[in-house]
């Protein structure tokens, strides 16, 4: 198979994940996998829609499935954020999460990188609080530095109390893993696998940054949605424990809330999300999503150091692949040249680690990020659909 | 040159298509027999292994809690700790068409190469959400009808027996509200984690439940059937051996030319190897689809004997699988090599002008008799030293082999005295000749009478068996089964109903309360024991101290079943120690069938251990007569499931047919043993008849008719029998001992009382008569009509 198709939502930018189809890992490898990739996958691709080519007929059921088992809410242009509140889960929405990325640096200036996802996915809109609770969620946890990259995944039922998020005080939480404080603003943030593990302090006073139209996310041309908002302002201490031992970081980190319904079209094959903070304490969140049917979607935030978000239609933004490197068995660019015009930017974004696979049930890659040329800085990418 | 010596000597098949056949199915039989049980042994194998590891990752361990039940917030708790678990409710799930295990899993957290979770996840939405989905392989599929099920999806590869659903469906189809019967501890934990104690107090970690834990239990079972199949596969190369040695003498004029001519013995050997390497082949193939059909008609049986002795699922229909048709042909080889090494070994010997006639069999000479007994004393040595210095399963196995193989070298010599006593009582020349003409034809007919003394001896031996244990069994179960009901309620609410619509109407309600726990170290019941005539007046003990009911009832003493107190050398009067306690061993009884150790305590002290226990069953004394009164009242009146009820007569038959399933599967090998031994029997009267002529032409000449000659043949036959059959009298007894004794206890944990049935060896000792009349039948009425001219070639000059 070739071109998974991607993400319905995930071209906004947060809807990163990414999904390839053909890992099993967290099912058991190999024997077991086959059954159980496509399992996953499926299941997957209910979530986070995304919808693998060689699979056509459950793709066609599952969108089937979604056109009958209607009944969510979609995303409104007039809805306006209302916090803490939206800072807890939409059950009535499909498909939800709270994703974090930190750039962290060792007291020696070696750079790292961590991600924390929790996501929530929605079989039907609403929530019980037992085993029959149609809400599934799932955690990546992912800690970067310049020679390894370690991952783990968690999955959990709702409706038990074994994954979940409360809006204030602010917890979201899988299993052990948590996000978690008296307000979203200042939290902890904990996950470990069998080989690492990281417990960081994340506080902010700056205001959240709606992305889109005031939070109103547009995905395609053909309309598809979400609602976004950022928090890029976290500023962060804490210890990561590596197989060598711990070390203490401090950096920035970045939150995206995203939750919506819709699922992209089908002949949207992946995307390239780009969040950077330049050394002026001036953001740049911006994508590109390919699609087999359409030229490029690319889309952009320009974030003032006060968090002022400045938009920019499609074609505003760049971002061109320098260099590819061999990941995990296929080609993925991990040297780009980005660009917005519109306020002299042209850097080139490197990867700190180009080998930041994340092998989860559906793969993709997400790492920390080098920025040089017109602005300085460093940040966070991430690629979906390279097969 | 040489494919002509070939041609030469595969003539003489052509000409003999009837030894051909005996050749060929004499091996197929013993390959039939050893692969069919083979197959069976490898189905209910891969059976064990699948249902291992459809419980939740095979090979991972559990967190149980001692009450028997989890509590679903302790799952939650232990998540939310980095305890990486997943959780599993089981029950048993009653259904029109029989009952299922069923298994609540949660496809998320499910353990690496879950396949019931793989196939969940194809349709998440309809799994996890109600009504649910059922997920079993496609024959427990067929099962799983009825109303109020949730709809069935079959799936190839899942242990039988077994359906999968989600762990919310399981726990409404099972009323488990809440509760998990355990947690599967996955592997890969992440990097920290509190200890357990800390999380969650009440539970413990219960090492995985393998596949090795089937398959030790059912280890004795499956060796009793090998070897079977061994003994069978024995018996099956005696035909063989006969018709190979009978094939070689015939063709000594064909070898005497083929050398002559100019074929080196080598060659001819080699030839002659490669002809039996064909005909065993072709053996083989026949052999193994024998042998698959008798395993398929054997297989149901099995399966449900495993499935009464052990709980063990094993799927009813037969799989094809590479091991054993690959065992089988090689055996099948292995067996005709042997076989035949005598007869090739003579052939390289063979002087190119040696005589073509055939000689008749050799006199027993007294040496050979010598160094046949010599043998056969040393083996019954080796048997005593087994006995006394080895233990296990295995030395008890080998000890029975060496007792039946010196009780086959000892026949010839004993068959021999006999004959020679016997002698003495005839009086007249022809009786003279005939006692002399037997005992001449002894060697060549011992192999076969081996053949038939094993499978008679075997069949005394198992019967013998069989039989008592069926006497203590019945026995013991009357005991046992004191009640006159047994009665379980659905829920905690209604065992109080039922407890008060109960008490005017019974004599005696004695709580029937059990956990499963480890006791030293290995899984146990734990039941209690209400202190009540019913079980002092009843209760089978083999050993207990003098007050051992009281030392139980005021909770200090407990009591154990025979396979605990054999497993652990523990007399009356012993310190045991159980979860929470250390009693003292009130008493040993016997617990037959039941693979698992048991303890018996008082209900007070069982609360007292483990306040959850499920208090649901309950035994009911009535007068018997108001039984069925009262059994139709529960139900009409009271609105008891008729399924939670059982009155003492159903539960005895249940047994009885648990048991006798059991040994279906020993009667069939039996009988077919002894088919093969008559098969033998044929052979080698075949081969004979042709040699003894020259024998038999003098005592024709002399005015003996055909017809008196044929008679005499087989009244001897009928002789050699009837001895036989009188020598494994003894043999089949030392084997019985060797079974109840030994082997049983070993296998088991319990030892039976060995009773003795005459009746039974009558029959048999009729039915050895029957298949020795059989097989010397035809070769008695060839001679009958053999024509005169070829008693009159014997006195040709040319032999």
């Amino acid at each position: 198979m070739s071109v998974r198709r991607r993400d319905h939502l995930g071209s906004t930018g947060g809807a990163r994940t990414g999904g390839g189809a053909e890992s099993a890992r967290p099912w058991g490898g190999a024997g077991a996998a086959r059954g159980c990739a496509r399992a996953v996958m499926t299941m997957l691709v209910a979530i986070t829609a995304l919808l693998a080519l060689g699979q056509p007929s459950i793709a066609q059921g599952l969108y089937g499935m979604a056109a009958e088992a209607d009944g969510f809410t979609l995303p409104d242009p007039a809805y306006r954020f209302e916090f803490p509140g939206d800072h807890g889960p939409h059950p009535d929405f499909r498909i939800e999460w709270w994703y974090v990325t930190a750039n962290l640096e060792a007291p020696d200036g070696t750079p790292y990188g961590i991600q924390w996802t929790l996501f929530r996915t929605a079989l039907a809109p609403e929530e019980t609080d037992d085993w029959e609770s149609p809400q599934i969620w799932f955690g990546h946890a992912g800690l970067t530095t310049p020679e390894s990259h370690f991952v783990a995944e968690r999955f959990a039922r709702g409706g038990i109390g074994q994954a979940g998020v409360t809006a204030q005080p602010f917890d979201a939480w899988i299993d052990e893993w948590a996000m978690r404080g008296p307000t979203i603003s200042d939290v902890t943030l904990t996950a470990q696998g069998e080989d690492f593990a990281y417990e960081l302090f994340l506080d902010t006073d700056k205001p959240f940054v709606p992305q889109g139209d005031q939070g109103y996310s547009v995905k395609s041309e053909a309309g598809q949605a979400s609602h976004y908002y950022s928090q890029p302002f976290y500023e962060v201490t804490g210890t990561l424990t590596l197989p060598s031992g711990e070390i203490p970081v401090t950096g920035n980190a970045w939150l995206d809330r995203e939750w919506s319904s819709q699922p992209l079209t089908e002949t949207q094959t992946g995307w390239d999300w780009f969040s950077l903070t330049f050394d002026t304490g001036e953001k740049l969140m911006g994508y590109r999503l390919r699609d087999e049917a359409a030229p490029l979607y690319a889309v952009s935030t320009w974030i003032a150091q006060d968090g002022t978000p400045t938009p920019y239609p499609p074609g505003a933004f760049s971002a061109d692949p320098l260099t590819e490197t061999q990941v995990a068995g296929r080609e993925v660019p991990t040297r780009w040249q980005v660009t917005l015009p519109d306020r002299g930017v042209d850097v080139t974004v490197e990867a700190i680690n180009p080998q930041s696979w994340m092998d989860t049930a559906f793969p993709y890659w997400e790492g920390p990020v080098t920025v040089t040329g017109s602005h300085e800085g460093i940040g966070y990418l991430e690629m979906t659909g390279y097969d | 040159m040489t494919r002509t010596a070939l041609l030469a000597l595969l003539s003489h098949w052509r000409r003999r298509p009837l030894q051909l056949l005996t050749l060929v199915l004499g091996l197929a039989l013993a390959t039939a027999l050893w692969s069919g049980v083979q197959a069976i042994n490898a189905e209910a194998r891969a059976s064990y292994g699948r249902a291992a590891e459809a419980i939740g990752g095979g090979g991972l361990p559990s967190l149980v809690d001692r009450t028997g039940v989890v509590a679903e917030e302790t799952y939650v708790t232990l998540r939310r700790a980095g305890w990486l678990v997943s959780p599993i409710v089981e029950g048993s799930l009653m259904t029109e068409g029989g009952r299922v295990r069923l298994l609540g899993i949660d496809p998320l957290t499910a353990p690496p190469g879950t396949a019931a979770a793989a196939v969940a996840l194809d349709e998440p939405a309809d799994f996890l959400m109600p009504p649910g989905v059922l997920i079993a392989a496609p024959a427990t599929a067929q099962r799983l009808t009825g109303s109020g099920l949730p709809p069935v999806t079959p799936a190839e590869g899942l242990a039988p027996g077994l359906a999968f659903t989600d762990i919310g469906t399981a726990q409404r189809l099972l009323g488990m509200d809440g509760a998990l019967s355990r947690l599967v501890l996955l592997p890969n934990q992440p990097l920290s984690r509190p200890d357990l104690g800390d999380v969650a107090p009440g539970l413990e970690e219960r090492p995985p439940e393998r596949a090795e834990d089937l398959a030790r239990l059912t280890d004795s079972f499956h060796l009793n059937l090998t070897a079977f199949g061994l003994l069978s596969f024995a018996v099956g190369l005696f035909i063989v051996h006969g018709a190979i040695g009978l094939a070689f003498e015939q063709r000594r004029p064909v070898f005497r030319t083929l050398r002559a001519l100019g074929v080196p013995a080598r060659t001819l050997v080699a030839l002659l190897s490669l002809e039996l390497l064909i005909l065993a082949s072709l053996a083989a193939l026949v052999g193994i689809a024998l042998g698959y059909l008798i395993a398929s008609a054997l297989l149901p049986d099995v399966a449900a004997t495993l499935r009464g002795l052990y709980g063990a699922a094993v799927e009813g229909t037969l799989s094809l699988r590479p091991v054993w048709w690959a065992a089988g042909i090689g055996l099948a080889l292995a067996g005709t090599a042997v076989a035949a090494a005598g007869s090739l070994w003579k052939v390289s010997r063979l002087p190119p002008l040696a005589p073509a006639q055939p000689r008749a069999w050799a006199r027993a000479s007294e040496r050979t008799l010598w160094l046949q007994s010599t043998a056969a004393l040393a083996l019954v040595l080796a048997a005593f030293a087994l006995a006394t210095l080895g233990s296990g399963l295995v030395s008890g196995f080998v000890m029975l082999g060496a007792l039946l193989i010196a009780a086959a070298l000892l026949l010839p010599t004993a068959l021999w005295l006999a004959l020679a006593a016997l002698s003495r009582l005839g009086k007249g020349p022809l009786a003279q000749w005939f006692w002399a003409d037997t005992r001449q034809q002894l060697p060549g007919l011992s192999l076969a009478l081996m053949a038939l003394l094993l499978a008679l001896a075997t069949n005394i031996g198992v019967g013998t068996m069989v039989s008592s244990f069926r006497l203590t069994f019945t026995g013991w179960l009357d005991q046992r089964l004191a009640s006159e009901l047994y009665v379980t309620a659905d829920d905690q609410a209604q065992v109080r109903e039922m407890l008060a619509f109960l008490e005017p109407r019974t004599d005696a309600i004695l709580p029937i309360w059990n956990v499963e726990a480890d006791v030293l170290g290995a899984p146990a019941e734990i039941f209690s024991v209400a202190d009540h005539p019913t079980y002092r007046e009843n209760w089978p003990l083999l050993s207990a101290l003098s007050d051992a009911w009281d030392r139980v009832a005021t909770g200090e003493a407990a009591m154990i079943n025979e396979q605990l107190a054999r497993r652990e050398g523990l007399v009356p009067g012993d310190p045991i120690p159980l979860p929470g306690w250390e009693a003292t061993v009130a008493g040993v009884y016997s617990d037959y069938g039941n693979p698992l150790a048991q303890v018996l305590v008082s209900p007070d002290r069982l609360t007292a251990e483990f306040p959850q226990v499920e208090r649901l069953n309950y035994g009911l004394r009535v007068a018997p007569d108001d039984a069925p009164a009262l059994a139709d009242a529960l139900v009409d009146d009271f609105g008891l499931d008729p399924g939670n009820l059982i009155d003492q007569s159903s539960l005895k038959a249940f047994s009885l047919q648990v048991f006798e399933r059991t040994f279906a599967v020993t009667g069939a090998l039996n009988v077919m043993t002894l088919a093969v031994a008559g098969f033998a029997i044929l052979t080698s009267l075949l081969t004979l008849a042709t040699m003894r002529l020259p024998q038999l032409a003098p005592v024709w000449a002399l005015g003996l008719t055909r017809r008196g000659l044929a008679r005499l043949e087989l009244l001897r036959a009928l002789l050699l029998a009837t001895l036989t059959m009188v020598l494994a009298v003894p043999v089949g007894l030392v084997l019985a001992w060797v079974l109840l004794a030994v082997i049983n206890v070993e296998a088991f944990g319990w030892r039976l009382p060995m009773h003795l049935f005459p009746a039974q060896w009558a029959v048999l000792g009729a039915l050895a008569l029957v298949a020795a009349a059989a097989a010397s039948l035809w070769p008695a009425l060839r001679l009958a009509r053999i024509p005169p001219s070829t008693l009159l070639r014997v006195f040709a000059s040319e032999r």
